[in-house]
């Protein structure tokens, strides 16, 4: 690891004055478990690390006035699992869940896990994160379905994202000065790189997510499916979120439906959504959905099977949510 | 929304949502949430640390001082300064599970945990659960042949107890699904699996 200088601020405000305005020269450590592991391998090199564990204002889960729920950005993944207002929200339970590993769970937290850095292993053995042929001509089983025509054809890796997507969560965002506060979708926080060196985010190196907010669920449906290839803490091949409300018919009035590990945003699918609105919540309606999310799938060399694996995810997100889910594919 | 009870006291009340994306107003000042307009606290820089630095340690009940950088980890310290060589460099990132140690009780992978961000925390490594009055995850491992190369060992015996502390009445699935973190290439996860369940029956 290179040396860098460490500080542990108190207060948001501090954090702020000590990053800097030029990516790459501070990094935020909350949990460590990618930050940790990225440094070691001087993939990320930065000259200065912040701690932002001792921040206090970025530790609770509150309420918020009119329903919903603030996490703050080191919150760890144990303390939602355990939190009773998560209780309408078992798309993000269903994702931590899946998460498999005790100490991933406790140590990891909100902020680190949505911002984590891509899993791609040609970037984690020291690579360009984005394809100059080592991805588009090698071996790319485990990269990108969708909006993998430039450059970047690796997957964002977050497993909650796409369950805070279509939760319709925001990030409240501080900085660079102290009286900058934003509110961003979280759809918006993500981006596609499109030159080497550009984050998978939209923040500025001097700026911090200090919650993500979730407004309230009104009796919506929601939950998260990953496809993964056993029981293990590996990550899914693919995953998928949804989001549903449905009318006193009983028929779909709201959709969302997010995937995950398939292109390098979380990908929502308005085809998948549209497909549903309407439609009474059955197997035939989750199938059509499914079909209708990866229609314009353009997966790479290796990666063919990862299109029904999506397929696979939303339907079964579908019926998670609609509670029938049933065994096998 | 129904909230429970104990979450609705004067220390949580809840957040007006403008005055908490707006950061001031008496809601959100009232609140943890405080804005950078009501800021409480001065302009104080934080303490910026580089070079090697003494540091206090609590290990297993007692305060050690420690030298370290910034980039020094947590199993670094714990190994080449503590003498505490337990938990095991395995992984660098922290996917083996074999650098396992309980900070303030939950189970965290001391390789991917720097020294100086656990200053202050209670830090208990697997050697803790030895010495005259060994612990009964440890005995367990030992009756039912846990271990083959005994590598991982350590990591998985401090998750056991992680795990059990958290839940004594584990059952069969959610020690495998609690013990998903942790890695053992010679493969001899049944006996792990045998050894805790022996200890949930109060065997050991």
């Amino acid at each position: 690891m290179k040396n860098f200088e460490y500080a542990a601020p108190c207060s948001e405000n501090e954090v702020l004055q000590l990053l800097s305005d030029q990516s790459g020269q501070t990094e935020l450590l909350a949990g460590g478990t990618d930050l940790v592991g990225l440094m070691k391998k001087m993939i990320v090199t930065p000259d200065r690390v912040v701690n932002i564990m001792e921040v206090p204002t970025l530790k609770n889960i509150e309420a918020v006035d009119g329903g919903g729920v603030a996490i703050g950005a080191t919150v760890t993944l144990d303390e939602i699992l355990a939190h009773p207002y998560l209780e309408d929200y078992p798309a993000i339970t269903d994702a931590i869940l899946g998460i498999n590993s005790m100490q991933l769970q406790s140590q990891g937290t909100l902020g680190g896990e949505i911002l984590q850095r891509p899993r791609c292993w040609f970037y984690r053995n020291g690579q360009e994160l984005l394809d100059t042929g080592q991805i588009s001509g090698g071996d790319n089983r485990f990269h990108a379905i969708f909006g993998n025509n430039g450059r970047s054809k690796f997957v964002q890796s977050s497993r909650i994202a796409p369950a805070l997507c279509v939760l319709a969560a925001e990030a409240r965002v501080i900085g660079p000065s102290d009286s900058d506060i934003q509110m961003i979708p979280l759809l918006d926080l993500f981006r596609t790189p499109r030159q080497e060196g550009q984050r998978e985010h939209t923040l500025l190196p001097n700026q911090l997510v200090t919650h993500l907010v979730l407004p309230p669920v009104n009796g919506g449906l929601n939950a998260t499916y990953e496809v993964r290839q056993g029981a293990g803490p590996e990550f899914p091949l693919a995953s998928a979120a949804v989001s549903l409300e449905l009318d006193n018919q009983q028929r779909v009035h709201q959709a969302r439906v997010v995937l995950g590990q398939v292109a390098p945003t979380p990908w929502s699918s308005a085809a998948a959504a549209d497909a549903l609105m309407g439609q009474p919540l059955d197997a035939q309606a989750a199938e059509t959905a499914g079909l209708a999310a990866v229609e314009e799938a353009t997966p790479l060399s290796h990666n063919g099977y990862k299109v029904q694996l999506a397929q696979v995810a939303v339907k079964r997100a579908i019926l998670r949510a609609a509670g029938l889910e049933t065994g096998g594919l | 929304m129904t909230k429970s009870n104990e979450y609705t006291d004067s220390s949580r009340a809840t957040v007006n949502r403008r005055s908490f994306l707006k950061g001031s107003g008496a809601v959100a000042a009232a609140t943890a949430l405080h804005s950078p307009a009501v800021e409480a606290e001065p302009q104080a820089a934080a303490n910026v640390v580089s070079g090697a630095t003494t540091i206090t340690l609590n290990v297993n009940g007692g305060d050690h001082k420690v030298t370290v950088e910034p980039r020094t980890t947590l199993l670094e310290a714990l190994r080449s300064q503590l003498e505490l060589t337990g938990a095991k460099p395995v992984s660098s990132d922290g996917s083996s599970g074999a650098s396992t140690v309980l900070v303030d009780g939950k189970p965290v992978m001391a390789s991917t945990t720097l020294a100086m961000a656990v200053t202050g925390k209670n830090i208990e490594t697997v050697e803790s659960l030895g010495g005259e009055d060994t612990d009964a995850v440890p005995r367990a491992f030992v009756k039912h042949d846990a271990q083959q190369c005994g590598f991982c060992t350590p990591g998985f015996v401090v998750a056991v107890r992680a795990l059990l502390n958290k839940n004594p009445d584990a059952t069969e699935s959610q020690i495998r699904q609690g013990l998903n973190g942790n890695i053992c290439r010679c493969g001899t996860y049944n006996n792990i699996i045998k050894a805790a369940l022996d200890v949930v029956k109060g065997g050991v």
